[in-house]
């Protein structure tokens, strides 16, 4: 046991070799490995995207990325309308629940994030609306 | 893989492209717009593919929750724009709320029986996403001052802290150890509600934009731990993605304080403290008048707004004195220090939404040259960000922050409520310099009273 905490080695070989009752939920190593090349090639490839955006608009980045966040929406549609062999009211209610938070992210976010960029204005376009 | 399959899989593909487009869209406000619809389509397809899997069979509670979820979100997206940093708040609680409640729902269905890896995945799921729902909860309620906006400490805070943080751990390895008991799952994720709160409540207001882009990164890294659960790589793009955002951010944050992330989580900035400089001379106060004329016959403003403005929703009235000079000629000029306000870029929409064109939004860096030229320049509640204890005295507590060096400027004018000290309880020796003098009242109105008197000059 402490062998394993203190090895990171050790204790990741463990967790691949950990057997469940039913394999077939048991992680894929193919699948493992290209999670993590699709996790690590995403974490390099936001940090090239994100270091671009200007100061000015880091509200909108965050709301922007927010919204985009709210994609773990596609999991909660899954498990809110899936059938079970046990337990189906309390995944439905944790599903429903899951849904509705990222849906309001999802509106909310992409909503306000288009609301800021519109109110970014050019010299011209400012004063344009000024006049209105 | 039947065809119903690559066609989910083919709206996942497109989702992260027009995700990451969009984003890279952000890189210009010309572009950002266009970008934006086009990651929103994205996300409107992949919802749409995920309506035709195979697993649904009942659309009853889906449509509950995206009706319901419209229904808050819609007007979440109205708020004004004072209440940005909030309502961001709010957002990464429901996002990370969406991430737990997923993980504690896969634990109910699969009970013990997933493999370690995706065990492992799920603990960090539940973790992060509780702590975050909690923690961005509290951040709030600090935002919106229903809740006292200063540190909470108390004795042994620290050790409690780290006691929370130990079970946690703790019940997370016991139950990868034993997968098939509950109590050890619910155990960690009690802690990781607690331990949330815990570690939002003795960070004061004004270090929100650190803890803002923290919980923004712990957000998006539960989403990304939700892709490795359910193995699905849309997931783990976007959130990872919103993962680095939050974490370049609030390592700029960190910099634009020259304070460390520990100092900022553990540090109590904001507390009583015994300060230490002591500042001699006193301040002179200026008339409306006086900094009417000033104004009006220089060549160049520079206006350096902070949370003040905010509060005072003074914008709109800062814009329309600025239109008044660049009428008469004199080239005005809004400068804005990364950590200004409550969250990252605060201070640039508030300015956007009063119609301030963006051509006319000064980073730090860019202003700082152009100071000793500025005839006049105007603090609109600002007070730490514009502190040169932070460049001249090296026992200052704020020591090493770069600031806007407006004492450089040939006249400066601080708009202030009162005469007491900043959010920080530092003592601005700013407002003690010859050059400055102090316009007392509040800010909207004293705006409002200069641009009548600038056009009577």
């Amino acid at each position: 046991m402490e062998q394993l905490l203190f090895n990171p080695v050790a204790f990741i070989t463990a967790l691949f070799l950990m057997q469940g009752p039913a394999d077939t939920l048991r992680f894929n190593p193919a699948v493992l490995i290209a999670s993590l090349y699709v996790f690590a090639l995403a974490a390099f490839l936001g940090y090239q995207v994100i270091s671009r955006v200007p100061p000015l608009l880091h509200t909108p980045l965050m709301s922007a990325t927010n919204a985009i966040s709210g994609i773990s929406l596609i999991g909660s549609l899954v498990i809110a309308g899936s059938r079970y062999r046990e337990h189906q009211v309390l995944a439905e209610v944790l599903g429903c629940l899951a849904v509705t938070s990222a849906m309001i992210n999802v509106t909310g976010g992409f909503l306000i994030t288009d609301r800021m960029l519109k109110m970014f204005r050019k010299k011209e376009a400012a004063k344009a609306e000024e006049k209105k | 893989m039947t065809d119903a399959q690559y066609f989910l899989e083919g709206t996942y593909l497109i989702a992260s492209c027009l995700f990451v487009l969009g984003l890279k869209s952000l890189s210009h406000p010309d572009t950002a717009r266009r970008g934006m619809i086009l990651a929103a389509a994205g996300m409107a397809a992949a919802v749409f593919g995920t309506l035709f899997h195979p697993d649904i069979h009942s659309y009853l509670f889906i449509v509950i929750g995206l009706v319901v979820g419209s229904a808050i979100g819609i007007p979440m997206a109205m708020v004004p724009m004072t209440a940005m940093p909030q309502r961001t708040a709010l957002s990464h609680a429901f996002g990370a709320l969406a991430a737990s409640m997923v993980g504690i729902a896969e634990y109910v269905i699969h009970g013990g029986a997933m493999g370690g890896i995706k065990m492992g995945a799920l603990g960090l799921e539940v973790m992060l996403g509780s702590l975050t729902v909690t923690g961005s909860l509290i951040a709030a309620a600090k935002l919106q001052e229903v809740m006292r906006g200063t540190p909470i400490m108390f004795k042994g805070q620290q050790i409690l802290n780290m006691g929370l943080f130990i079970a946690m751990i703790g019940s997370f390895t016991a139950w990868l150890m034993h997968p098939g008991v509950p109590v050890y799952f619910y155990t960690m994720a009690a802690c990781a509600f607690l331990f949330g709160v815990l570690l939002v409540i003795p960070i004061g207001a004004a270090d929100m934009p650190v803890v803002m882009s923290l919980l923004n990164s712990y957000a998006g890294l539960s989403s990304a731990a939700t892709g490795f659960v359910l193995g699905n790589n849309v997931l783990i793009i976007a959130g990872t993605l919103d993962g680095f955002s939050g974490f370049i951010l609030s390592i700029l944050m960190c910099r634009a304080m020259n304070r460390s992330m520990t100092n900022v989580l553990f540090g109590g900035f904001g507390a009583p403290l015994t300060a230490d400089t002591t500042v001699s001379g006193s301040m002179r106060e200026v008339g409306l008048d006086d900094v009417a004329v000033q104004l009006a016959y220089a060549n160049q403003v520079v206006f350096v707004p902070g949370y003040g403005m905010a509060t005072a929703q003074a914008q709109h009235a800062v814009r329309e004195l600025g239109n008044l000079l660049e009428e008469r000629g004199v080239s005005v000029k809004y400068a804005i220090h990364p950590v200004a306000g409550r969250m990252p870029g605060h201070m640039n929409v508030l300015l956007a939404e009063a119609n301030v064109p963006y051509s006319s939004l000064y980073e730090m860096e860019q202003i700082n040259p152009e100071l000793p030229s500025t005839d006049v320049a105007v603090v609109i509640g600002a007070n730490d960000v514009v502190n040169p204890d932070a460049r001249d005295n090296p026992k200052s507590l704020i020591a090493g922050m770069p600031i806007i060096e407006v004492d450089k400027a040939k006249s400066v004018v601080v708009l202030k409520r009162g005469k007491g000290k900043g959010f920080s309880g530092l003592e601005n020796p700013l407002f003690f310099k010859p050059v400055t003098g102090m316009l007392y009242g509040d800010a909207k109105a004293s705006l409002t009273n200069l641009t009548q008197a600038v056009q009577k000059v």
